[in-house]
């Protein structure tokens, strides 16, 4: 809402400046985005009169003026044809910016002759879309005034951000009421006038939606003549942003700013039989006032004749049937239309209004009658003509709620002690009836108070919120008893591993285009991925069934922008669809290393890449971290397509349980980012980790055994698809009393060894525990460690 | 001078003019090894008189010891100079670089929402969490904005096609509310909760991003009001900016879920053209007050649609955007660079893993 302080002061009666309302408007909760006043951007502008004008020696269409703008007679050089001796009009001197283009005037040399300012036109003042000459004001103007001061634009405007619960306050009588409600004046009466008439209306009104219009109140004014309106009604149009347009139409935007009270004539002209509110008919169409057809269902409510549609209910009127110049008789039309309908009809048709602003905000129901007789009044005294009397159809919905109010409410819930005498006159002064057991009648205009917390509201908000005393929280006895679930703890730590050890987190789009999410996703994607109805452009249409893409196209971003090592992570959801029509959200952690490992340096040379052995130690450091025992794990394939089939694996606690995946990237897959070289990829699945059992912080007994404990290496030809971390599983397991680790520490192929066998070298750990191994005591460990690899497969190397 | 004297004198000139640890070996052979000629002479003790023995047996051994000691300490001295001159020609230059290790980082956002946890904690405040794909029903309704509402209006939602089992609409959560709906319907009060997480809503341009991240607040209990309130957005933004010189100012304003609805603005200064939170209006200082986050008390209706009675239950909820947050204290000042993964953004903006927050240190790092 955009409104002038003269405005407002024609319903308060108050001294207050400017800054005065700003503070008291945002202290009743009516936010003041801005003030601005147009006499400050004028204030170098004078009234000024043109003393003489000469033609200019070197051209002809200029003329050297002699203006008087208060202090003596200044040379001017001008091009205006207008310009001439003896008129008056608006000076700028040296110094002044031009509103309209920002240039500052200087002393200048226009074609040899030297010019000290300028005469302007309204359209440099931004007063106007004149600009095809000086603006010319009357002769009585008092030269050296300000011409702001002389054209009264010393008014300055507010814009008030007006929430969606404050219907009243979407016009400036509303706002007058709640200001004074604060203390800041006296709030005017409207001055209703009575419409004398016995002329009966010419045409015939019914409302057949009373679901949708319950009310349609009307009159019609014959013998008007349209023009333009006075200039205190344009200027208060301009001051709330509306361009004056003719005077029926300026008149009812008019009322609608000042009272919150949309209404629409009717050129009676161009109506044919009875006006009706009705359901309009599927795929019925109107073109309304801003030049565009729209397509209209069932449950939207219309205006209409016997010719077809003529006004979107509440919304917007029909093109055919507004006022023009040349309108003579008017059809007024006030009235109530139901919020939620014309919600949902705006909504649907995109279409947004001054109206529907305020016909969804609700307005007054009981101020039917007397918005008809005000509009009435100034068509009759601006374009004159007689009005009829008022037909009514329907009854607006005008029956107050009531509130058993309990004033030590306001204590309770707002924390702040109010007297009961003033809670009674704030809500009074707010248009609430209170009687003497404190059952409050809510105004008509108020349809967003129906219970005694919203009184609190009112009585709070007008006594001044600030003068609510800060009030300590009760606080538990001695210290804060730690908060955290054991899933925050765990991806609190997983975050502060992964970046310790040297990956950057990053956050990414929950969503992804369809081509990525499709590539990353199992199965069939379309049925178990969420797909936004609205993206906001196709690649940001599908919630990611992966961490990856997003990573992926962060490090290609990071390439392009010369990058030459990445270490990227990302903490954050994968989105399914459960089978409940549910999410299923599943907390995962994202690797993607790509570029360089290490750079090229003066002692190691070459740079190098990442391999997928980067990949699985991000993964089993970070489910270390999370207290998964890794040496347990199955190591199983199916990564998943995006992924080098022969360099990638899935991390299992059980066959199925995937606690992890990593490997190489698909070479396609990388292409497909644009991203060059090797890029290394691991996603840890945070939601598969079994949560760790509640225990108490005692460890299991441990003394560290007193003897040294003893390695023996061995070395075994095995078959090339026998997997390495089977071979040492199967010998840790050969003798679980005595041996404590078994460490692969080599791998070859090829050589003197046969096709399709490779040679595994494997470091032997046993601990002794009572008394120090003996060789046979050796002997009867290392025959186990032999049988069990030969289980697999493999032969002992000579 | 004796015969031992001149022997002496020779073999210690031979030891000290040795000029290399072999040549030394070669002495050390020929006077004090077993065929040496100072070993010769200590042969001959044997065959002596006691007499003779007596006088030369002590000149002899004084003989061997000094040639013994003197080749000791030459070869200590030949062995530091062996040594000094290896570490001369093994002199690197200290200046060229040590091997590159990577240097992590978390995330502004991660960052602050563990300092918000820390700090709320402090309060008796757990962290609650909710789906980021949720139903109309605990994004809207249950928060008494119903379908026709004009705040409905002021989000703008991203829609999926598909309803729930219950029917309802499913959409991504346009802010972190809804978590109050599950935190009320799951559990008994007395509840203090902070929600933070990400949220989204159709809108991109300079200063808003289609997802972005809040933090939300609730407190019930039976006698919680908005004084209450109040004194703990104070007390958490002291203590989130770490400074006691934090004010601000609530305006009355609107949310379909709280009544009373208050906007909270809190007092800038500008101190190298950036805003910096603190100070206060009466300073001479330029400054201004910033909206920061809206808050209020829970509408009886909410707490009643989450199945519990508004005439015993009461509390406070706020809700602030935690990207700003971390904005306004760590000084970005693009929303977009927060989503994009620029290295050298995360390198300037990001944090050690090791700044943990925590009440002791300041949670601020």
């Amino acid at each position: 809402m955009k409104f002038s302080l003269s405005w407002l002061k024609s319903h308060l009666e108050t001294d207050a400046g400017a800054d005065e309302v700003a503070k008291a408007l945002t202290d009743v909760g009516l936010e003041v985005e801005g003030i601005e006043n147009p006499a400050e951007a004028l204030a170098p502008f004078k009234v000024a009169e043109v003393l003489s004008a000469e033609p200019h020696p070197q051209a002809d269409k200029l003329q050297i003026l002699s203006v008087d703008a208060g202090d003596g007679p200044v040379q001017i050089v001008c091009g205006a044809p207008n310009a001439r001796a003896g008129m008056k009009g608006i000076c700028g001197g040296p110094g002044a910016i031009v509103p309209s283009n920002g240039m500052e005037l200087k002393v200048a040399e226009i074609r040899g002759v030297e010019s000290n300012g300028m005469m302007c036109s309204l359209a440099e003042l931004e007063l106007g879309d004149d600009h095809d000459g000086i603006a010319e004001i009357p002769a009585n103007a008092p030269v050296g005034a300000a011409y702001a001061d002389y054209a009264r634009l010393d008014d300055p405007v507010f814009d008030v951000s007006v929430t969606p619960n404050k219907q009243d306050c979407m016009g400036v009588y509303g706002i007058a009421r709640d200001l004074a409600a604060a203390g800041l004046g006296t709030l005017k009466p409207i001055d209703v006038p009575q419409i004398e008439t016995s002329d009966p209306c010419p045409v015939e009104i019914r409302t057949d939606d009373p679901e949708g219009c319950p009310a349609f109140y009307g009159l019609a004014i014959k013998g008007v003549k349209n023009g333009k309106s006075p200039e205190w009604m344009q200027a208060r149009l301009k001051s709330a942003g509306q361009k004056p347009i003719s005077a029926l139409v300026d008149i009812t935007n008019y009322v609608m700013l000042d009272h919150g009270r949309p209404s629409h004539a009717y050129d009676l002209a161009k109506l044919t039989g009875a006006v009706v509110a009705r359901k309009a008919k599927n795929g019925e169409t109107v073109t309304a006032l801003n030049e565009k057809e729209y397509t209209l269902t069932s449950d939207m409510t219309v205006i209409a004749d016997d010719s077809g549609v003529h006004d979107i209910a509440g919304i917007m009127g029909g093109e055919d049937s507004g006022c023009s110049d040349d309108t003579s008789d008017v059809l007024l039309e006030v009235a109530y239309f139901t919020p939620e309908h014309i919600a949902r009809t705006g909504q649907t048709l995109m279409l947004t209004s001054d109206a529907r602003m305020r016909f969804e905000r609700g307005v007054d129901p009981a101020f039917l009658d007397d918005a008809l007789a005000i509009i009435a009044a100034y068509i009759v005294d601006i374009c004159g003509g007689k009005a009829s009397e008022v037909v009514r159809a329907g009854t607006p919905p005008t029956e107050q709620k009531a509130i058993t109010y309990d004033t030590s409410h306001c204590l309770r819930l707002g924390g702040v002690d109010v007297a009961a005498d003033e809670q009674k006159s704030i809500l009074e002064k707010l248009g609430f009836a209170v009687d003497g057991n404190w059952n409050v009648t809510v105004p008509t205009w108020r349809r967003d108070v129906d219970g005694s917390a919203d009184l609190v509201e009112e009585v709070v908000r007008i006594h001044g919120i600030d003068k609510v005393p800060s009030t300590p929280l009760p606080r538990a006895d001695g210290v804060a008893k730690p908060t955290a679930t054991p899933r925050q703890k765990l991806e609190r730590k997983l975050r502060r591993t992964a970046a310790a050890r040297g990956l950057n987190e990053a956050i990414n789009w929950a969503f992804l285009p369809e081509k990525e999410a499709a590539a990353f996703g199992r199965g069939d994607w379309t049925e178990t991925m969420w797909v936004l109805t609205n993206p906001i452009s196709e690649d940001m249409k599908v919630m990611r069934p992966s961490m990856l893409p997003g990573l992926l196209s962060a490090a290609q971003r990071n390439s392009d922008r010369g990058a030459s090592s990445m270490r990227l992570f990302e903490i954050g959801r994968r989105y399914f669809k459960a089978k409940d029509g549910s999410s299923d959200e599943r907390l995962t952690l994202g690797i993607v290393l790509a570029g360089d490992k290490t750079q090229r340096g003066w002692a190691a040379g070459k740079a190098s890449k990442f391999d997928a052995y980067d990949a699985k130690a991000e993964v089993i450091a970070l489910l270390d971290a999370a207290g998964v025992n890794t040496d347990r794990l199955m190591v199983m394939a199916e990564a998943g397509d995006h992924y080098h089939p022969g360099q990638s694996a899935t991390l299992r606690q059980g066959p199925k349980n995937i606690l992890a995946s990593f490997g190489m990237l698909h070479p396609a897959t990388a292409k497909a980012f644009d991203l060059d070289g090797p890029v290394a990829a691991a996603e840890v699945y945070l939601d598969a980790i079994p949560a760790k059992k509640a225990a108490s912080f005692m460890r299991a007994a441990y003394a560290p055994p007193a003897l040294q404990a003893v390695t023996r290496d061995f070395a075994f030809v095995v078959p090339e698809e026998l997997a390495a971390a089977d071979l040492a599983g199967a010998i840790r397991g050969s003798d679980k009393k005595n041996i404590t680790a078994a460490r692969i520490f080599d791998r070859f192929a090829g050589g003197n060894l046969p096709e399709g066998k490779v040679s595994l070298a494997i470091e032997v750990t046993m601990q002794p525990i009572e008394k120090s191994y003996t060789d046979d005591d050796l002997k009867a460990v290392s025959d186990s460690v032999i049988a069990a690899a030969t289980k697999l497969g493999a032969e002992l190397r000579g | 001078m004796s015969d031992t004297e001149k022997l002496q004198e020779e073999a210690l000139t031979a030891i000290v003019g040795a000029d290399s640890l072999d040549a030394l070996e070669t002495l050390r052979v020929g006077y004090i090894g077993k065929q040496g000629s100072i070993s010769g002479l200590m042969k001959t003790l044997g065959k002596m008189t006691p007499e003779e023995k007596q006088v030369q047996g002590p000149l002899l051994n004084g003989l061997r010891s000094a040639v013994a000691d003197a080749i000791a300490a030459k070869k200590s001295e030949l062995e530091t100079d062996a040594l000094n001159a290896q570490l001369a020609s093994e002199k690197l230059d200290m200046s060229l670089p040590a091997p590159d290790a990577p240097h992590g980082s978390i995330h502004p956002v991660s960052q602050v929402m563990e300092e918000l946890a820390e700090i709320f904690a402090d309060m008796g405040f757990a962290v609650a969490e909710g789906p980021e794909i949720e139903d109309d029903w605990r994004n809207f309704s249950a928060l008494n904005i119903p379908e026709t509402h004009p705040a409905r209006a002021m989000h703008d939602t991203f829609y999926f096609p598909d309803k729930d089992a219950e029917g309802r609409d499913m959409l991504l959560r346009t802010h972190t509310s809804p978590v109050q709906i599950r935190t009320m319907t799951t559990q008994e009060p007395p509840i203090r909760i902070i929600a933070p997480g990400r949220t989204f809503r159709s809108d991109s341009d300079a200063t808003h991003t289609p997802m972005f991240h809040q933090v939300e607040g609730l407190v019930i209990d039976k006698d919680i009001h908005l004084g209450h309130l109040k004194w703990t957005l104070e007390t958490f933004l002291k203590a989130y900016f770490e400074r006691e010189d934090i004010h601000l100012r609530l305006r009355p304003s609107y949310f379909p879920f709280t009544e009373p609805s208050a906007e909270v603005d809190a007092w800038y200064t500008l101190e190298k053209g950036r805003r910096v939170l603190g100070g206060h209006p009466d300073d001479a200082n330029e400054g201004g007050w910033m909206e920061l986050l809206g808050s209020g008390m829970v509408h009886p209706k909410v707490i009643a649609n989450c199945g519990l009675d508004p005439d015993v239950w009461q509390g406070f909820a706020f809700g602030c955007g935690i990207d700003r947050l971390a904005m306004l204290k760590y000084g970005m000042d693009d929303l977009r660079a927060f989503f994009d993964g620029d290295l050298r953004w995360i390198n300037h903006y990001g944090f050690d893993a090791l700044d943990v927050p925590t009440l002791s240190k300041g949670v601020g790092a």
